[in-house]
């Protein structure tokens, strides 16, 4: 401890600040990634394994009793919603717990004392998010590929879907972590929120079995629409209107956008 | 310019608890400053504004003319903090932690890798670099926690509590470390319950008492508004009863040892000579408590108490 420090004097001018976010922005997403890849056994594993056991159960044993299911295979047909139940589940579950862990441990205050905006620091969690979100998605596709043939209907609406859809449950897992003061809080959504909306979603069925009342309910569950545009983009079928389906993804994006950053200003959770 | 700059600062909590109740604090660029301050005195949400992890009430403070209202990534950009608690990931490696602060400031990685190496050999941690910080010493936690602050080069440095539970003589290099990087320009502001830390580190001081500045002034100054010291006199040979030398009052707290009390206008002198003449022989003498310590309780003590119960840290 003999060396003295140099200093910086050009680290609060407005072009330094300007480089400052990008750069924080970019150290977030790989601060992420390294965290997703350092428990790739919590974070990519589980999901790559759990569709494969759909796959088994309800594709081969269950599936091929069912026969086709809006003109579809019955095991192609649930491979979209399988893929994209793990992309909802993976873009929550990281941001929710890597957010609501930073504040438990307290090393949020590593980014709330750095100068970058909120935005920035929302943007660099849903990033992570949409990360953990396209790898899980790619292994649940790779497994879905050994049972199944997958055929692209169109790439741009697959895309789109997934992204737009992991970004709205990485802002939902975000919120979530913000007004979290225990693990018991981060758990409780996912558990009785998600999973029940996402089991209801249309991914084991086509709304057009379900009794009328339940098919005007089911519209009201934005995770039907999320699978059935990614569905449309495999298979070409839809229960729901692709424009509104993403209409109401665009639309949950920006205003959870919006609530997180109202929140993350107030400096709700995290600050006196 | 002032490296900081604070007027009419005051924060009261959801539960009614006011912690500040207006300071007015300016510390000059390149100073190094000592914030001291009782448990509960306020330190801890001063700096928590500073760092904007805590929301003020109201008032003004400017960290090299950025106010934090206006322009408060300017001002952020400016400050290096090191908390009181631990506060990084403890299941990533210090050079990890360092390279993603860094980066949080806007350092490219490659250069953040270099910062990082540099930083992590002053603090002496090179060869825990890829060591998860979880098994880290406490001494090397509060030294990576200073290696963090460091990294992207602030120009104000605050450190809260930064040598609690380290040992002498990593204390004792911290302190060159820090006298080093204060010469080199870099102000400084600590507050310390080492009293002895701040008198010899530092060359200006506030004490902060029930959420206001109660003292103010150079360390030097400071140490001369204390009206009487208290020496602990060791004895070559043993004693039986209290000595008598006009003007001053002993304690015998065992044969060898006596107390004395010696207010600014006596003089040791008289003492030494009054023993001596009745074949008292003084082998070595040391201050009772730290000089500052002395001061800061006697500060402190002079605050009305239901002052002290409203305050938290």
């Amino acid at each position: 401890m003999n060396e003295p420090a140099t200093q910086t004097q050009a680290a609060d001018s407005p072009k330094a600040l300007g480089a400052a976010k990008w750069v924080g922005f970019k150290t977030i997403i790989i601060r992420e990634y390294g965290r997703i890849i350092r428990i790739w056994a919590q974070t990519i594993v589980p999901s790559a394994v759990t569709s494969a056991l759909y796959f088994v159960i309800f594709g081969s044993l269950i599936g091929s009793r069912v026969g086709l299911m809006d003109g579809v295979p019955y095991m192609q047909y649930i491979a979209p919603g399988l893929i994209m139940m793990s992309v909802i589940t993976n873009s929550y579950g990281n941001v929710v717990s890597s957010f609501f862990g930073a504040k438990f441990g307290k090393h949020v205050e590593e980014l709330l004392v750095a100068p970058l905006p909120n935005w920035i620091i929302v943007l660099g969690y849903v990033g992570g998010g949409l990360l953990r979100g396209l790898l899980v998605g790619t292994a649940v596709t790779i497994v879905s590929l050994i049972f199944t043939h997958l055929a692209v209907h169109h790439v741009f609406v697959i895309f789109a879907a997934v992204v737009l859809t992991s970004i709205v449950f990485s802002l939902g897992g975000f919120i979530n972590a913000q007004f979290a003061k225990n693990f018991d809080q981060v758990n409780w959504i996912p558990t009785f929120v998600l999973t029940p909306l996402t089991y209801f979603g249309g991914v084991f069925y086509s709304i057009s079995l379900l009794p009328e009342w339940a098919r005007h309910l089911s519209y009201a569950n934005p995770i039907l629409h999320m699978v059935n545009a990614f569905r449309y983009g495999f298979l070409g079928v839809s229960d729901v209107h692709i424009g509104v389906a993403f209409s109401i993804m665009a639309i949950a994006a920006v205003l959870m956008f919006g609530v997180a950053l109202f929140f993350m200003n107030r400096g709700t959770g995290m600050r006196e | 310019m002032h490296a900081l700059s604070i007027r009419g600062l005051t924060k009261t909590y959801k539960n009614g608890v006011k912690a500040l109740n207006g300071v007015d604090l300016d510390v000059e660029t390149g100073d190094f400053f000592a914030l001291l301050g009782p448990n509960g005195a306020g330190k801890t949400t001063l700096i928590g504004i500073l760092t904007s992890l805590v929301n003020k009430t109201s008032g003004t403070v400017s960290v090299f003319g950025h106010d934090i209202d206006q322009e408060l990534e300017a001002a952020k950009a400016c400050i290096g903090i090191v908390p009181q608690e631990i506060n990084f990931n403890q299941f990533e490696t210090p050079q990890t932690i360092l390279v993603n602060q860094a980066g949080f400031y806007g350092i490219e990685r490659a250069q953040a890798r270099e910062r990082a190496e540099k930083y992590l050999s002053l603090l002496q941690l090179a060869d825990k670099r890829n060591k998860m910080a979880r098994g880290l010493s406490g001494g090397m936690k509060r030294r990576l926690m200073i290696a963090r602050a460091l990294v992207h080069e602030p120009r104000l440095l605050i450190l809260d509590e930064p040598t609690a539970g380290v040992d002498i003589e990593i204390r004792r290099s911290m302190w060159d470390f820090l006298r080093e990087i204060n010469e080199r320009g870099t102000t400084i502001i600590l507050t310390t319950h080492y009293l002895e830390e701040a008198e010899t580190l530092c060359r200006n001081i506030a004490i902060i008492n029930g959420g206001l500045i109660a003292e103010r002034d150079r360390m030097s100054s400071l140490l001369r508004k204390l009206q009487a010291e208290t020496f602990v006199l060791n004895l070559r040979e043993s004693v039986s009863a209290v000595p008598v030398v006009p003007g001053y009052s002993f304690d015998l707290v065992d044969e060898h040892t006596l107390e004395v009390e010696v207010s600014k206008e006596q003089s040791l002198n008289e003492v030494f000579a009054g023993l001596s003449a009745q074949g008292i022989h003084v082998q070595s003498m040391r201050n009772k408590v730290n000089r500052l310590e002395e001061l800061f309780m006697k500060l402190v003590e002079a605050r009305p108490q239901a002052y002290r119960e409203g305050a938290r840290a």
